[in-house]
């Protein structure tokens, strides 16, 4: 419980103890189930070791044993706050393996959700960062917008959360007409939202005075430490995947990167809301562009997908095609790959095996929260106590992809 | 993107100046992997940090591959990034079940929690490393659960006991034996006969 006080005081007065406490796992700034064990010098943090996998549901293991579509709805479970940006990266890697070109719309499609998972992502941990820090109102306005991108998940696959809507070859299904017009005019309104958040916080004394040099990342730490995403570009340095290595169509996209001058809490805040507009424009531009190509098909007919249902009621060969996708499932040649997507967290990659069968041999899912709360010790330790959830908040962890 | 000739050129480099440790290399879906000498992993792991015709600066990940069959059982899987260079590297060590793994927590500190988690599921243990716990798994678990002979459903299970007024781990009890299809029948076309393949899936339920 406690060490030995440092220093002897005369009888007389009191002697000091170290302290350790127990952070989460039922701390509502624990974001999730995380047990921290902190050791404190009086409020100053001595030693900080959190004790994560109490959300482990063994993810890689069950996907050893589930063919390679079975294991897609797996990663909206990962980092749930944002799911569909993690289907992106398994579909990418099984796509390489299997040299398959998804159609222009399909693509458009993948970044336009893309763009609303790291909105969702970015409201939700702002306003909670906030939350942790004391300020209980931009949650409440924040998740009014969150509710409703939800809405446009819900129109486009059916859930609302569990999308499993990007498949290996493209989309699973198209959109419907008018939900590009709907999504066109709540990127129209949703500025003036951040706006309003950005009232509340970004001048707020409080929240200036809990972030500002704060968790000081400097570019160093973050090499050292594995750091991608936000918790690299609040370091100042613009490495965005989507920009430096792209993937899907990013590249015909006019967009900007925003990064922060001092690594601290307060500049992955704005980081964030600016990557928030940014992605504004980004899907203004997709819906511009979805217009252009109405007719496309959003799947590439082969065999990683299901035949069309009109032709299934005709031909029996697209019906056993059909049975057979979903029973056997397809088989993905044998190899190796690595592939990366840049989450709102950070670099999402996935670690594929095949082994030539209808299931991975092997799937290591790399997430960018992992490494980050990995570097909390390093971060919070001569901060006081109450940094510590300031620090936590700012690194953005979901349990779900920590965990796996 | 990354450019083929630098990743052909890191390659390259590497063979020459480190012909001893290197078993072989590989450039497939426009990715280089290396497979190195578990002793040499220090030293080239920092030559590919600190060269600054690489600079594989950030840690990317850390996991190991089982192929219970092969001699040396386990692959360590490094995966790195240079965005100075804009390259990606993979580094493939094999070793052995009881073999010791050189940690490279001294020169990457994100590799701790990595090296853990193999430790974790794997059973693969690193030599010189700060804080080698467990780091997903359940406090006091038993065993390995990524290696392929450990089965998906586990051996124990945990439930709250309303007599006890408590939390009780027990054997894993299935109602129903645990379903693992097998549906490796010709899909590209039959060149098994039909009833030896029933015969082999019948075979396999019973296993599971």
């Amino acid at each position: 419980m406690s060490k030995e006080p440092r220093e002897h005081f005369p009888e007389s007065e009191q002697s000091i103890r170290n302290f350790n406490i127990n952070f989460g796992p039922q701390h509502p700034a624990a974001h999730g189930v995380l047990r921290m064990v902190l050791e404190l010098d009086g409020e100053i943090v001595d030693r900080c070791d959190p004790h994560i996998g109490l959300l482990h549901r063994g993810t890689e293991k069950l996907m050893e044993s589930r063919t390679y579509l079975q294991n897609l709805p797996y990663f909206d479970r990962l980092d749930y706050v944002a799911p569909m940006n993690q289907e992106h990266a398994w579909c990418l890697a099984i796509e390489s393996l299997l040299n398959i070109k998804i159609t222009h719309r399909a693509s458009l499609i993948r970044v336009l959700y893309s763009e609303i998972g790291r909105i969702l992502n970015h409201l939700l941990n702002i306003t909670t960062q906030a939350m942790d820090v004391g300020a209980f109102t931009p949650i409440s306005w924040g998740f009014e917008e969150r509710e409703k991108l939800m809405i446009f998940y819900e129109r486009a696959c059916g859930a609302r959360l569990h999308a499993a809507y990007f498949r290996p070859g493209g989309v699973h299904q198209d959109i419907p007409e008018d939900l590009l017009d709907d999504i066109g005019s709540w990127a129209l309104s949703f500025p003036k939202i951040v706006d309003d958040i950005e009232d509340l916080l970004t001048e707020n004394r409080i929240f200036k005075q809990r972030n500002v040099d704060i968790g000081i990342v400097t570019k160093e730490e973050a090499l050292d430490w594995g750091f991608s995403g936000v918790m690299v570009r609040g370091s100042g340095m613009a490495w965005d995947l989507r920009r430096a290595q792209p993937y899907e169509c990013y590249n015909d996209f006019d967009f900007k990167i925003p990064i922060g001058r001092n690594g601290d809490c307060f500049d992955r805040y704005l980081c964030r809301v600016w990557e928030m507009r940014e992605s504004v424009k980004i899907i203004q531009q997709a819906i511009q562009k979805l217009y252009k190509c109405q007719d496309e098909d959003v799947l590439v007919r082969g065999k990683v997908a299901p035949p069309k249902r009109n032709q299934m009621k005709k031909s029996m060969e697209a019906l056993i095609h059909h049975f057979k996708l979903y029973t056997e499932g397809f088989h993905v040649p044998k190899g190796e790959i690595y592939s990366a997507v840049e989450a709102p967290k950070g670099e999402f990659g996935v670690y594929l095996v095949a082994d030539g069968t209808n299931k991975p041999y092997k799937v290591k899912l790399r997430s960018p929260g992992f490494l980050h709360l990995a570097a909390m010790d390093h971060l919070c330790r001569g901060h006081q106590l109450a940094d510590v959830s300031a620090i936590l908040g700012s690194l953005d962890v979901v349990f779900g992809e920590i965990d796996r | 993107m990354i450019l083929d000739e630098a990743l052909t050129e890191l390659n390259d480099f590497l063979i020459l100046n480190y012909s001893d440790d290197i078993i072989s290399s590989d450039f497939s879906y426009k990715q280089l992997s290396i497979f190195v000498n578990v002793s040499a992993i220090q030293e080239i792991t920092s030559a590919l940090k600190l060269n600054p015709i690489c600079q594989f600066r950030t840690l990317v990940d850390i996991t190991a591959v089982d192929y219970p069959e092969e001699e040396s059982r386990f692959h360590i899987v490094y995966h790195y990034l240079s965005m100075h260079q804009n390259m990606r590297i993979r580094l493939k060590v094999p070793v052995k079940e009881t073999e010791l793994v050189p940690s490279i927590t001294n020169l990457f500190p994100a590799a701790n929690w990595f090296e853990r988690e193999v430790f974790d599921m794997y059973g693969i243990l690193f030599s010189d490393h700060p804080d080698m716990r467990r780091l997903l798994t359940d406090y006091g678990f038993q065993g390995h659960p990524l290696r392929k002979d450990f089965p998906t459903t586990g051996y124990i299970e945990l439930r709250y006991d309303q007599e006890k007024k408590k939390v009780v781990y027990e054997p894993v009890k299935l109602n129903q034996e645990y379903r693992r299809f097998d549906f490796m029948s010709p899909w590209e076309g039959s060149e098994i006969d039909l009833p030896v393949q029933l015969l082999n899936e019948e075979e396999d339920t019973r296993d599971v």
